[in-house]
């Protein structure tokens, strides 16, 4: 009697300590994704303060404050609010985009070296910014028509690979060799315009595919946010059916899960929130690959955890890359892309080399 | 409980894989699939979860049918357990086999998936292993990690593919002893691909025999695995033996091909 009683209360422990030990488990990495938001408001308190213009960080944070109230009247005011304020937010705003786009992707494809970029978005966005640029020399509003065409051209590769599905399964395998067989049509394409184009207009088309932060302003921060809080939702529900897909195929389907339907809609879904950021930004590289791999190699492959986790990484990436391009050799101010590939590159196969467990 | 599988046909493009497979199957019931490779024991599983859809034929769980629900319902009623692969995505086992749950839950996973899982663990005996990282497990640790996610979504119908193929002897008998248990204690219905006869022999109700496709022979294993189906299906000769009651098979030779190039010539 009495040792039945014991293994009882012996399990009964033993499922208390497990359950202890997995709390605190998540509650890492909710710790995780907490700093990182902190991290993100320190890196852009000290962001708004550098540049050519010096002003304090006491000073900017009343200077924040007053405007939410108060048009920007004095040149600090509107040095913060026109000009630093924006650049500040759309690097946090297309670092998250772009991460959790590139987790999203990594996810269903079950493959690390996918990102939205792989499925040809960006060879899309860099054609259809370069047309725009070649033909839009000197008509007025010609800044839209970039922003329209590369947002309308980096989404054909997508559709076409939606269409393609509906010939050949959904695998992971067949999208990635699309997706790259669309890049290199795109680059072509791309290429054979600049053959025939001047001088200047090349240097332009070629300094839109690299990705800057330049062209930051209040109105592009509308319509990215509301794209970025629409995706977000619907990414956040489907983490569990990526998790499961994680597992294989066959165990999501017999999880419950509409695999094929679902990567498709989620391959829609990152197309989409990449296409709207980098429309306006041109295509900075490496923050959809390298946000998600780094929030995984601290928190895991759990979905649920790593969207938030990996956004906020990717939003600290970009804003700190960004404050970094913009110091480094001032006042010359370098195109961020340049940045997040020169020293994110480094970075992470410093922590490639130096991870302790296989976490992929 | 009550599975029907009744007529079903499967090709892969125009290449035919089953051919007007019926099945019968009740609560506690264990039955095997046996046959040689390329037979379509893995893509009858497969087709009864609706992992593929089958082109013909139709499967009733009581008297239900699994066409008309949803994949998650489905989900709620069947159990998949995959062959243990080597690549899998890692997790923690916990998180691994609280997936089980997810036809059950709708974003939050609540103390109730958390007790099941829980629960699962320490019916396979796998709580020690709780915050390991699955990539890190043996083969016969990892089956008990699929089998724990299959029975955590609380599933009538449990299906196996291959459940010993990676396994050592002592893995195999553990394997099938919960798989065993299961079946009697919870009143689930399992059907498992083997290739294992003496393990189908030994553990099954009854045994299917596939050939290219079709069912070859159907009953229990004394009326299944006879020297001569054996003979006829897998072109092997063998002797069978009893001991205790069961049957034990002992493969001796390839039957001789036509050609005459059997492996009977090389011995």
């Amino acid at each position: 009697m009495t040792s039945s009683t014991e293994i009882i209360s012996g399990t009964r422990t033993k499922r208390a300590e497990i359950k202890e030990e997995y709390k605190k488990f998540i509650g890492r990495k909710i710790l995780f994704i907490f700093s990182s938001l902190i991290l993100i408001f320190i890196i852009a308190g000290i962001s708004t303060t550098l540049g050519s213009y010096p002003i304090t960080v006491t000073e900017v944070y009343s200077i924040i404050w007053r405007g939410l109230f108060h048009n920007p009247e004095t040149t600090k005011e509107i040095v913060v609010w026109n000009l630093r304020l924006p650049r500040v937010i759309l690097g946090i705003l297309a670092g998250i985009g772009l991460a959790i786009a590139g987790s999203m992707t990594q996810g269903i494809l079950r493959n690390p070296l996918a990102s939205p970029f792989t499925l040809g978005i960006a060879s899309g966005a860099g054609f259809g910014a370069a047309l725009a640029i070649l033909l839009s020399k000197g008509i007025v509003g010609g800044e839209y028509l970039i922003i329209g065409n590369a947002f309308i051209f980096s989404l054909i590769p997508t559709f076409i690979i939606v269409g393609l599905t509906r010939f050949r399964r959904a695998t992971p395998e067949t999208m990635i060799l699309a997706g790259i067989a669309m890049m290199y049509i795109f680059s072509a394409a791309t290429t054979l315009l600049m053959y025939f184009s001047e001088a200047d207009a090349m240097k332009a088309a070629y300094f839109w595919m690299v990705g800057d932060l330049g062209r930051a302003s209040w109105d592009a921060l509308l319509p990215i946010s509301i794209v970025l809080a629409g995706c977000f939702f619907p990414l956040m529900w489907k983490a569990w059916d990526v998790n499961a897909m994680g597992a294989g195929d066959e165990t999501a389907k017999s999880l419950g899960v509409n695999v094929e339907r679902d990567r498709i809609l989620i391959m829609i879904i990152s197309s989409f929130l990449t296409a709207s950021i980098i429309c306006f930004t041109g295509t900075i590289g490496f923050i959809c690959l390298v946000a998600p791999h780094m929030s995984r190699m601290v928190i895991g492959g759990d979905n649920r955890f790593l969207i938030p986790a990996s956004g906020l990484v990717g939003g600290a990436l970009l804003l700190g890359c960004d404050t970094i391009a913009r110091r480094i050799i001032a006042p010359v101010i370098l195109p961020v892309g340049v940045v997040t590939s020169s020293l994110g590159g480094p970075l992470f196969l410093y922590l490639i080399m130096r991870r302790r467990r296989e976490y992929w | 409980m009550k599975l029907i599988v009744k007529d079903i046909e499967f090709s892969y493009a125009s290449v035919p894989i089953l051919k007007e497979v019926c099945i019968e199957l009740a609560a506690s019931e264990m039955l095997s699939v046996v046959g040689p490779n390329g037979a379509g024991k893995s893509t009858l599983i497969r087709c009864i979860d609706r992992i593929l859809k089958p082109q013909r034929g139709i499967i009733l769980l009581d008297e239900l049918d699994i066409k008309e629900l949803r994949q998650m319902e489905l989900a709620k009623k069947m159990g998949y357990i995959p062959q243990s692969t080597s690549r899998v995505f890692p997790a923690t086992v916990f998180d691994a086999v609280l997936m089980g749950r997810r036809p059950h839950l709708w974003w939050r996973a609540s103390e109730r998936d958390t007790e099941k899982v829980l629960e699962t663990l320490q019916m396979l005996n796998i709580e020690d292993l709780a915050m390991r990282d699955i990539d890190e497990l043996s083969g016969g640790q990892l089956q008990k990690v699929f089998i724990a996610r299959a029975l955590t979504q609380e599933p009538e119908v449990l299906l196996l593919d291959e459940p010993t193929s990676n396994l050592d002897i002592r893995h195999q008998l553990e394997v099938m002893d919960i798989i065993k248990n299961i079946v009697r204690e919870n009143g689930i219905a399992a059907i498992m691909a083997i290739h294992d006869l003496n393990l189908a022999s030994r553990y099954s109700d009854r045994i299917i025999m596939m050939n290219s496709g079709k069912i070859f022979a159907a009953g229990n294993p004394d009326s299944v695995l006879t020297p001569d189906n054996i003979k006829q299906v897998y072109g092997v000769e063998a002797n069978v033996h009893y001991n205790d009651g069961k049957l034990y098979i002992v493969p001796l030779r390839p039957v001789k091909q036509n050609g005459g190039e059997g492996g009977h010539n090389l011995l």
